[in-house]
């Protein structure tokens, strides 16, 4: 893992051997890049790279190829996320050659949430190719071939990621398609939000012991709970989340107005086991609609400063 | 076989709101089988329309016929003495029925009584469940028999996705994940590498994708069989 494959900032931290720490960004439910532009202050200098999501929870929002445009004029750098529902392949290979020119270098490759979550379930999806394939076509397009096998003028360079749910079902089988994707192009993994450290604990050693971690970085997926009923709401109706009785507890078990700081305080003891981790190699923070809290977590995590590439 | 539902009574009573005279045209075919467009079901519908109608002091007169079948111009010809002596003629077949209906009696007008649902079969006693999508290029075989692109919502090729939970897709608690079926039974019979591949992109133009789609069999087209 020494040569570079896109020259983006992630590959260079991850490259390097940093810790990596990235974050995220939800695209406004409108055209405001004020507001926009507000949330990325507060990841500014204390990420490597943020995701911006596309249309997440199959809800409508400003496009992430659009948001991610606008992060990268601010002098940040992106994650590009794109799911398979929207897009059909021609849309696909148009939005990563477009997402190229304006200064996005890395994408993360995922299937998307069904619509039928969202606020357009009538909605016809696409589902051209699965994440799976998507993988398989950045690193195609990067190679300097479209899907047809025609030559590409310019071949977008982009670093690959993909996404790995180690807590949904079959759980045996979920290393294997780690190892898929892996295999189908995947240069870096961002988990799902981890909740269940015993059974996270579990399979990295299944990756470690497949020798997964010296082929792809793998990045932990950290949400900081904002109190227990947040955390009782994903545990009951966000599907592929494990959350332990444990966690609700201990969340429980201090006063209402204190229950975000216990949150912070999981998350950043969750991020110190990480740095230690075998196969781990940095953490993704998903502040969902919390980015305020992102400088503080950086700094209580003792991520900062992020290293200059 | 073709499955279907019915359309409400208040969408038919609709449809045939200015007909004082109508034909209901059952056919024998998927949608006997499936108990939604047989003759007991023509004759359901036609008592319901003929109550409602006289209920709202507005009468219709219903004829009742069930042909062998509504995708076969041998049996739409049957109605051809008598089609225009409706108003209106309202078919319980699939949605091929109508448009066969429609080609051959251009003067007609043809309502569909049934929502055309998928290809499926019955799992239990008034139970059906899609099992293809007619997508042109049969891969069930890689899978075990268990198709990813009408069963998985998503019709991944490479599942199971994150929403897959205790053998339930993420859409609904009464649907099956099928990728977590096609992973156990891959366990069991100790062939789970089969899956550690990455497929050849699906090439859609033998679905729907492609257009219209037709099929020739040239040795019937020549008489020779």
């Amino acid at each position: 893992m020494s040569e570079l494959k896109s020259g983006s900032n992630l590959e260079k931290v991850l490259n390097a051997g940093y810790f990596a720490f990235t974050g995220e960004c939800g695209p406004p439910k409108g055209a405001n890049v004020e507001h926009l532009t507000e949330k990325f202050k507060f990841l500014k200098g204390n990420v490597d790279a943020v995701n911006i999501t596309d249309n997440q929870t199959a809800v409508v929002r400003m496009s992430s190829l659009a948001a991610s445009a606008l992060l990268v004029q601010e002098g940040m750098e992106a994650n590009f996320q794109m799911v398979c529902r929207d897009r059909n392949r021609l849309a696909m290979m148009a939005d990563i050659l477009g997402a190229h020119a304006l200064g996005i270098r890395n994408m993360l490759c995922l299937s998307g949430d069904h619509q039928t979550f969202g606020n357009h379930p009538e909605a016809k999806n696409v589902h051209d190719i699965d994440s799976m394939q998507l993988i398989r076509l950045v690193k195609t397009m990067r190679e300097g071939k479209f899907m047809n096998g025609d030559d590409i003028d310019v071949p977008p360079k982009m670093f690959i990621g993909a996404a790995c749910n180690p807590f949904a079902d079959p759980y045996e089988y979920r290393v294997y398609r780690l190892a898929n994707k892996i295999e189908a192009g995947a240069d870096f993994i961002q988990t799902q939000c981890i909740f269940n450290m015993e059974k996270f604990r579990d399979f990295m050693k299944k990756v470690v012991d497949m020798g997964l971690h010296e082929k792809c970085y793998i990045l932990a997926g950290v949400t900081p709970m904002k109190n227990a009923g947040m955390a009782n709401f994903m545990s009951k109706f966000v599907p592929g989340m494990d959350i332990p009785d444990d966690l609700i507890k201990r969340l429980k078990s201090v006063d209402k107005r204190d229950q975000s700081e216990e949150g912070i305080k999981f998350a950043l003891e969750q991020i110190e086991e990480f740095k230690e981790m075998e196969g781990v190699a940095g953490v993704h923070l998903m502040a969902i609609e919390w980015e305020h809290k992102v400088p503080e977590i950086a700094e209580r995590a003792k991520v900062l400063p992020r290293p200059q590439m | 076989m073709i499955v279907a539902d019915r359309k409400s009574l208040e969408e038919i009573l609709e449809m045939v709101a200015d007909c004082k005279k109508i034909l209901i045209v059952g056919c024998k075919g998927c949608v006997t089988v499936c108990n939604v467009g047989g003759i007991k079901e023509v004759e359901i519908l036609s008592s319901s329309l003929e109550i409602a109608r006289k209920k709202a002091g507005n009468d219709i007169e219903i004829e009742m016929k069930t042909l062998e079948r509504q995708c076969d111009n041998e049996y739409i010809e049957q109605l051809s003495e008598t089609v225009n002596d409706y108003d209106a003629v309202v078919s319980m077949a699939c949605g091929v029925g109508p448009q066969f209906l429609s080609e051959m009696y251009r003067d007609q007008k043809f309502f569909p009584a049934l929502n055309t649902t998928f290809f499926g079969g019955a799992t239990e006693h008034g139970v059906w469940e899609e099992r293809c999508a007619g997508c042109g290029t049969c891969i069930i075989h890689k899978y075990d028999g268990l198709c990813p692109i009408a069963r998985c919502a998503k019709s991944l090729l490479h599942g199971p996705c994150g929403g897959s939970s205790n053998s339930v897709c993420e859409i609904s608690k009464d649907t099956e994940c099928v990728w977590d079926l096609i992973v156990r039974k891959k366990m069991e019979q100790g062939r789970l590498e089969d899956l550690f591949i990455v497929n050849d992109f699906k090439d859609w133009r033998s679905a729907r994708d492609g257009g219209p789609r037709r099929s020739i069999r040239e040795e019937l087209v020549q008489g020779n069989i």
